[in-house]
């Protein structure tokens, strides 16, 4: 009876269609992990409540804390933004890693066929989406209580180039720290020191524009933006895959 | 299907696996036994490229690893005791995503066959965290068989499941490997495993100490070695 169970298995296996796997193209894995992404939050909407509900406290806190007449407050302004955001961003970061490790997705994403990068810059655009969705509500109250227009192309454009540099940074070392038991105090440990060059760019860039300055007194900042952006859109691409195995 | 030699894994200082060697037949149904940190998920981990070996040499499904690890994924499936599935998301949601993963290209067809085949397409458009966990489990197997895997590995599948859930993923079991896959499971209760596997191993010190068939199971004593590996 067991011989002829184990026969009949082999034939079946002998037997056997190969898999019906395609590997897919790496924009459409990333665009998977995106689409994913997406739904999952706007359905909890855990992660970006808790991001909006902490930006929001902080420039009303800053608000109240610094009761500045009104040519202060404009010179103030790009650091309560910047510093905003990147708390804001950490809790993001530290929440979108926890979800995949928390019921082992991490490991059903590593087990696709696919170039692991492209979970990488699926998880990061996703990332990027929640700070700029973050951002859009945050500039609007921001001007309102602070009386200053924010709604500038030039500051537009240094807000983005600032959130990719730290979502693409933010989202390698959230996948390293996220496997460690202290992951929560470790990301913003490991990610601070790390982005400050996009930190500091990103406030001189937004403080010159606030501020009037000539487009090529922000050039250097600017540069400093975009070449960050580039290098570390690059490492992240090279060193994703050592990071997430064992 | 699956030829492992000579297999060493080290955390650190740690030694989990000291020179394993293991070698499964296609079609066949391994039940890989051993006591709590003997390296079992360790070894199905490597298995599934999950994690790089420190030492040996490993193939599956005629691939080697870690060096064709994208090769290897498109032709294994994993069930872990987690369901790696997304609680946010529906169960169809949940397939549809990994195989679009797998690039599987009429994608909502398959979902439905695995819907049909878990006896889960009734709800098809149900939260995951509406689930018990035994319906966890179950999609946990669609997804792991979703692009029609020709390898099964299965670490502790049973883990949190009442008799009910058990009872009804045995069968679950019994319907994958009765399509001729060749499957791995791991697990520390051999009367389950002996319901299901055509052979047993058993995982001991990091080497794979002892090993019989179905058949031979009585007269190996191969019941009595494992009572003592867990005693040890």
């Amino acid at each position: 009876m067991q011989a002829r169970t184990s026969a009949r298995r082999l034939q079946a296996a002998k037997n056997r269609p190969s898999s019906i796997v395609c590997r897919p193209s790496f924009v459409k894995a990333m665009m998977a992990v995106v689409q994913k992404d997406l739904a999952a939050e706007f359905r909890s909407r855990e992660l970006l409540s808790a991001m909006l509900v902490f930006s929001l406290l902080v420039i009303l806190i800053f608000n109240f804390a610094l009761e500045l007449d009104i040519k202060t407050r404009q010179s103030v302004t790009a650091g309560v933004l910047w510093t905003t955001f990147a708390f804001a961003g950490t809790l993001g970061l530290n929440r979108s890693m926890a979800v995949e490790k928390d019921r082992g997705c991490m490991d059903g994403l590593l087990l696709a066929p696919v170039d692991r990068a492209a979970i990488y810059f699926g998880k990061a655009i996703s990332n990027l989406a929640f700070m700029l969705i973050v951002e859009a509500i945050v500039l609007p109250v921001y001007s309102m209580l602070y009386n200053v227009n924010l709604f500038q192309a030039g500051l537009l454009g240094v807000i983005l180039l600032g959130s990719i540099g730290y979502t693409a940074v933010g989202t390698l070392l959230a996948a390293m720290s996220v496997q460690t038991r202290t992951r929560d105090v470790l990301l913003p440990i490991l990610l601070f020191p790390v982005a400050i060059p996009v930190l500091l760019a990103s406030v001189k860039a937004s403080g010159g524009l606030l501020d009037g300055a000539e487009f090529s007194e922000i050039l250097t900042p600017l540069n400093i933006l975009i070449v960050y952006d580039v290098i570390f859109i690059a490492v992240a691409y090279m060193v994703f895959d050592f990071v997430v195995e064992e | 299907m699956i030829e492992v030699n000579q297999l060493v894994k080290r955390f650190g200082l740690k030694v989990v696996l000291r020179g394993a060697d293991f070698n499964v037949r296609p079609g066949e149904f391994v039940a890989l036994l051993g006591p709590n940190g003997a390296g079992k998920t360790t070894f199905l981990r490597i298995l599934a490229s999950l994690s790089r070996p420190s030492m040996g040499e490993v193939k599956v499904a005629g691939h080697r690893l870690p060096g064709e690890a994208a090769q290897v994924r498109a032709k294994l499936g994993v069930v872990s005791h987690l369901p790696l599935l997304y609680p946010d998301l529906t169960a169809e949601e949940n397939l549809e995503f990994y195989a679009r993963m797998y690039g599987i290209s009429n994608f909502h067809l398959r979902v439905t066959e695995v819907l049909e085949l878990i006896g889960l397409e009734r709800r098809r458009k149900d939260l995951v965290r509406t689930f018990s966990r035994g319906m966890q489990q179950r999609l946990a197997i669609g997804r792991a068989v979703i692009h029609d895997p020709e390898v099964m590995l299965f670490d502790e599948p049973y883990t949190g499941l009442d008799q009910d859930a058990s009872a009804m993923l045995d069968d679950v079991l019994r319907s994958v490997a009765a399509q001729g896959r060749t499957v791995v499971m791991t697990s520390h209760d051999l009367a389950r495993a002996e319901d299901l596997a055509t052979r047993f191993d058993i995982l001991s010190r990091g080497v794979i100490a002892a090993s019989a068939t179905k058949k031979d199971l009585k007269r190996t004593n191969l019941l009595a070695f494992y009572k003592q590996a867990l005693v040890d």
